[in-house]
């Protein structure tokens, strides 16, 4: 029954059913699958692919260096079924690959695989080849090989693509994670990005007691859909504080490893969060690290040991990168504040204002004008936070910054994140504060911590970005709101982007802890970075 | 209510000067003697010089134009071509002056409000040219202040008005009805352009609400198919109405916030937006964040087109500070339902925004498309340039 798989690896009629018929039935008794279930689920699949690889297999749409999914035989045995299927670089750890296979010979990809593995094997002993693969491998390239990093496009931006779209909900589904629908008319420029609305939150579908996903997760999740956690540097450090209490919930199963199953554990968390918001590049860095940390533990550690020692880990992370990565940031900032400067900043930076508040501890003497703009309309929570410090603050919308850019001196913005072609990914409008600026002759100075930087490229802000519930647009003046029922009307679409990229010749310095550098030297910090690493 | 204030401080602050000579002039109309002749026309006159400044002053505040450019301009001249037709004058330069003090009333009532002064340096310019025919010289000779006239002529036109010619009314009024009918098709001459200028599967981009440019893109949607992005323009989000009503037609309209603008200018294949006011030098007085736009689009090498209707073209340049903006209340911006910081924070609201006509591609009017640096040139065959000052 297995031969006549269909072209792209789904498993024939009979084997389906069996499977979702188990799903279905340890959904209803809320409990994971168990292990029995597992190892057969692996053994189908183990199978299953083998047999798929002897027909010359599906191709697979994007090319992966790890191909972690499909050298099934060459893995170990203990390999639970959800890495094989979702064997995530962290990053993107929300893909299911709708990846295709390049044209190479079966049997030259196994040797290389098998090669590349062994060599990976003796060079770093005590890590095992578990997802971890996908994450490790790139820094443990030395600096002089150029690796082709080819990485597997994230699903939220491949929406437009059925395929993938079915990948993710089998994904979700043998998970036990909920998948969230699409809402109203998307814009036909943005069809390949989801557009969640704030009214159907993706908890919907979970029985709450009676699930795998811890409940400080769901706590979690909520919070970034209904946007009360917003901001990079929130949604990290929220995510961290949620994986410590994770851990020291944790208990390992019999006859499992920690540094394995942990990991295993975290995926559908992982899943779910991304299903309430894609993930920031700061919480990917995040992810990352953390399961870099847990693969390290040493299988002889004892438990208690292990949790201690990953949630020491976890705040040192939270510390270096973000607390004190910001003191950093600010003590350099402030060199450049001089007295009698008027500053414009945009949007609520958590760390723009804590440069600000520095500043002016420090006795520097400015004024602050704050450009907002809808509808998130966050300049007014920075606002607050400045006027209750005594700091003078003007305050307008971002359609009057022609108007007021001739009274600024400076221009300081804040970043969600730093793209390796110099780019700068942040609120959107941003971009249009440093084109302005620009035409003024106004310095923009952009705040950005470095584990912030990402590996990822972009020109524009279509490809890659995020669609925030259209209905926020909709807004009532004069007891008038014309835009009330435009799910009505046939041929209106609103828009509302969160993010945009701001090209490198618009900044004109970006502030990180590690120093003052220009915005086209984010790929040598990421080279530096992973070789510390 | 809450606009009372900041609307009557705006026009304090500028026009204050104007304010005693309205009252004296008003002590000066309601004198008039009752059991006069002309007396009736007169009062009827002032009435509805008075109903139409208060008008203008109520409509400035806040919210945007209540009634567009075209019916301000309209309004203008019929009350222009009453007061020509009604009011006591002898020869060209007794109505000229009239004309002058009520149109100092009226620019002083509405300062932001240009086309009226448009309008009534339009009219001064038909007076001068109908007094020219009939006194039988020839128009171009008088057209032009060239050097050689001035040398020559010793700078006495003033004493050129003085002559009574019986006809003169009736010509000046039969002028202003051409003048009025030129207005009535303004917006059609403009939507007749639209198809020469967008292609079909084009994306558009406007900003706010302009009748002219609604006009123009539904014209063109009778037979091309194109998209339009429409940015909201905030606080008013007027663009809010432009995309119902551009819908109504079944053109596939996007709404984003003013934010969006620069990240989706790079599929953006032209920019048309309509104005307030076309500056003597080719730059515009347009609604807040057209700048931005206008930047955007130079920064991607897209045109930014301009529909304007000649009676928009004003003879001022933007380079009085204190007059060029206008204010509303910043409780646009910042709602009173922020609290305390309201107090200690500075919110600005301003309504206009100036463009240079480096970024301006095109204008398109009414009399057909013509680049910005041509712009110097249309002024000077609508206006005189003594009228420049009322």
């Amino acid at each position: 029954n297995i031969t006549d798989s269909d072209p792209d690896g789904r498993l024939t009629v009979t084997d389906k059913d069996v499977k979702l018929q188990e799903i279905a039935l340890a959904k209803n008794e809320g409990k994971e699958l168990t292990k029995e279930e597992k190892q057969r689920l692996r053994k189908e699949k183990k199978q299953h692919k083998k047999n798929k690889k002897d027909d010359k297999g599906p191709p697979e749409k994007e090319k992966e260096k790890e191909k972690a999914s499909v050298p099934a035989p060459s893995k170990p045995a203990t390999q639970s079924p959800a890495h094989k299927a979702a064997p995530a670089p962290v990053h993107a750890s929300e893909s299911a690959a709708a990846a295709e296979k390049p044209a190479k010979s079966k049997a030259e990809l196994r040797a290389e695989r098998r090669a590349r593995q062994d060599s990976e094997r003796t060079s770093k002993h005590g890590k095992k080849e578990g997802g971890q693969q996908s994450a490790s491998s790139k820094p443990k390239a030395t600096p002089n090989e150029l690796q082709p990093v080819v990485k597997r496009l994230p699903e939220h931006v491949q929406v437009d693509d059925p395929a993938a779209l079915k990948k993710l909900a089998k994904k979700l589904e043998r998970q036990q994670v909920p998948l969230r629908s699409d809402y109203g008319y998307k814009v036909s420029l943005f069809s390949h990005l989801h557009q969640y609305s704030r009214k159907s939150p993706p908890t919907l579908q979970i029985s709450i007691p009676a699930t795998v996903i811890h409940p400080s997760i769901v706590r979690l999740g909520l919070q970034y859909s209904q946007g009360i956690i917003a901001g990079s540097n929130a949604r990290s450090v929220a995510l961290l504080h949620t994986f410590k209490q994770v851990i020291q919930d944790y208990s390992t199963p019999p006859n499992e490893e920690l540094s394995r199953d942990l990991v295993n554990k975290l995926s559908p968390y992982i899943s779910f969060l991304s299903q309430c918001r894609p993930l920031s590049a700061s919480m990917g860095n995040a992810i990352k690290y953390i399961k870099k940390e847990i693969s390290n533990i040493p299988s002889q550690c004892k438990e208690e040991e292990a949790k201690g020692k990953l949630q020491a880990c976890i705040d040192s992370y939270i510390n270096e990168k973000i607390i004190l990565a910001s003191e950093a940031i600010s003590k350099y900032a402030i060199e450049k504040i001089s007295d009698g400067d008027v500053i414009l900043v945009y949007g609520c930076s958590s760390l723009v204002n804590h440069i600000l508040c520095k500043a002016f501890e420090k006795q520097r003497k400015f004024r602050v004008i704050v450009v907002d703009s809808r509808p998130r309309l966050e300049g007014r929570e920075a606002l607050r936070r400045l006027v209750k410090k005594g700091i003078r603050c003007t305050y307008v919308l971002i359609s009057a910054l022609s108007y007021i850019l001739p009274e600024v001196s400076k221009v300081f913005l804040g970043a969600h994140a730093l793209l390796a072609n110099g780019y700068v990914m942040s609120r959107v409008g941003t971009s249009q504060i440093a084109l302005v600026a620009k035409a003024y002759n106004v310095p923009v100075l952009v705040c950005c911590e470095t584990y912030k930087f990402c590996e990822r490229v972009q020109t524009d802000s279509f490809v890659s970005n995020e669609l925030d519930d259209p209905d926020d647009l909709i807004v009532t003046r004069n007891g008038k709101s014309h835009l009330e029922n435009w799910q009505t009307v046939k041929s209106l679409g609103l828009l509302n982007l969160v993010y945009d990229v701001t090209p490198p010749d618009f900044v004109d310095l970006v502030i990180t802890d590690l120093g003052m550098i220009p915005c086209t030297s984010v790929p040598v910090v990421l080279r530096v970075k992973n070789v510390d690493q | 209510e809450i606009h009372e204030p900041e609307e009557v401080s705006v026009w304090f602050r500028e026009g204050s000067s104007c304010c005693q000579e309205t009252l004296a002039r008003n002590q000066r109309f309601t004198e008039t003697p009752v059991n006069m002749p002309g007396a009736d026309k007169e009062t009827d006159l002032s009435e509805r010089i008075e109903s139409f400044l208060s008008e203008l002053k109520r409509c400035g505040s806040g919210a945007g134009s209540l009634r567009g450019s075209a019916e301000t301009a309209r309004e203008t001249t019929a009350l222009l071509r009453r007061i020509t037709a009604q009011a006591r004058w002898g020869n060209a330069g007794e109505l000229m002056e009239i004309i002058r003090k009520e149109g100092r009333r009226m620019t002083a009532a509405q300062p932001s409000e240009t086309t009226v002064g448009n309008m009534i340096r339009r009219v001064l310019k038909i007076i001068r040219e109908e007094y020219a025919r009939s006194r039988g010289s020839s128009e171009e000779t008088d057209q032009q202040e060239s050097l050689h006239k001035l040398l020559t002529s010793g700078g006495s036109s003033e004493d050129n008005f003085r002559q009574h010619f019986t006809h003169l009314k009736a010509n000046v009024i039969e002028a202003i009805n051409e003048l009025l009918t030129e207005l009535e098709g303004t917006t059609d001459n403009i939507s007749m352009q639209a198809l020469e200028h967008i292609h079909s599967n084009e994306v558009i981009m406007t900003i706010g609400r302009s009748r002219t440019v609604e006009a123009f893109l539904k014209d063109a949607a009778r037979k091309r198919k194109f998209h339009v992005i429409v940015a909201e323009c905030a606080p008013f989000c007027q663009g809010h109405e432009m995309a119902t009503s551009l819908c109504k037609e079944d053109i596939e309209t996007t709404v984003i916030p003013d934010a969006a603008i620069f990240a989706v200018m790079s599929r953006v294949n032209k920019v048309i937006i309509g104005t307030q006011t076309v500056l003597a030098n080719g730059g515009l007085r347009a609604v807040n964040g057209t700048h931005t736009l206008a930047l955007a689009a130079k920064h991607h090498s897209t045109p930014l087109i301009v529909c304007a209707p000649m009676f928009k073209l004003s003879p001022q340049f933007p380079n009085e500070e204190d007059t060029f903006h206008k204010f509303v209340s910043p409780h646009e911006v910042l709602p009173f339902t922020e609290g305390e910081i309201l107090s200690k924070v500075n919110a600005h609201c301003p309504v206009f925004d100036y463009v240079p006509p480096e970024l301006i591609t095109l204008f398109i009017s009414n009399i057909g498309g013509n680049a910005p640096s041509y712009i110097y040139r249309l002024m000077s065959e609508l206006y005189h340039p003594e009228d420049h000052e009322l």
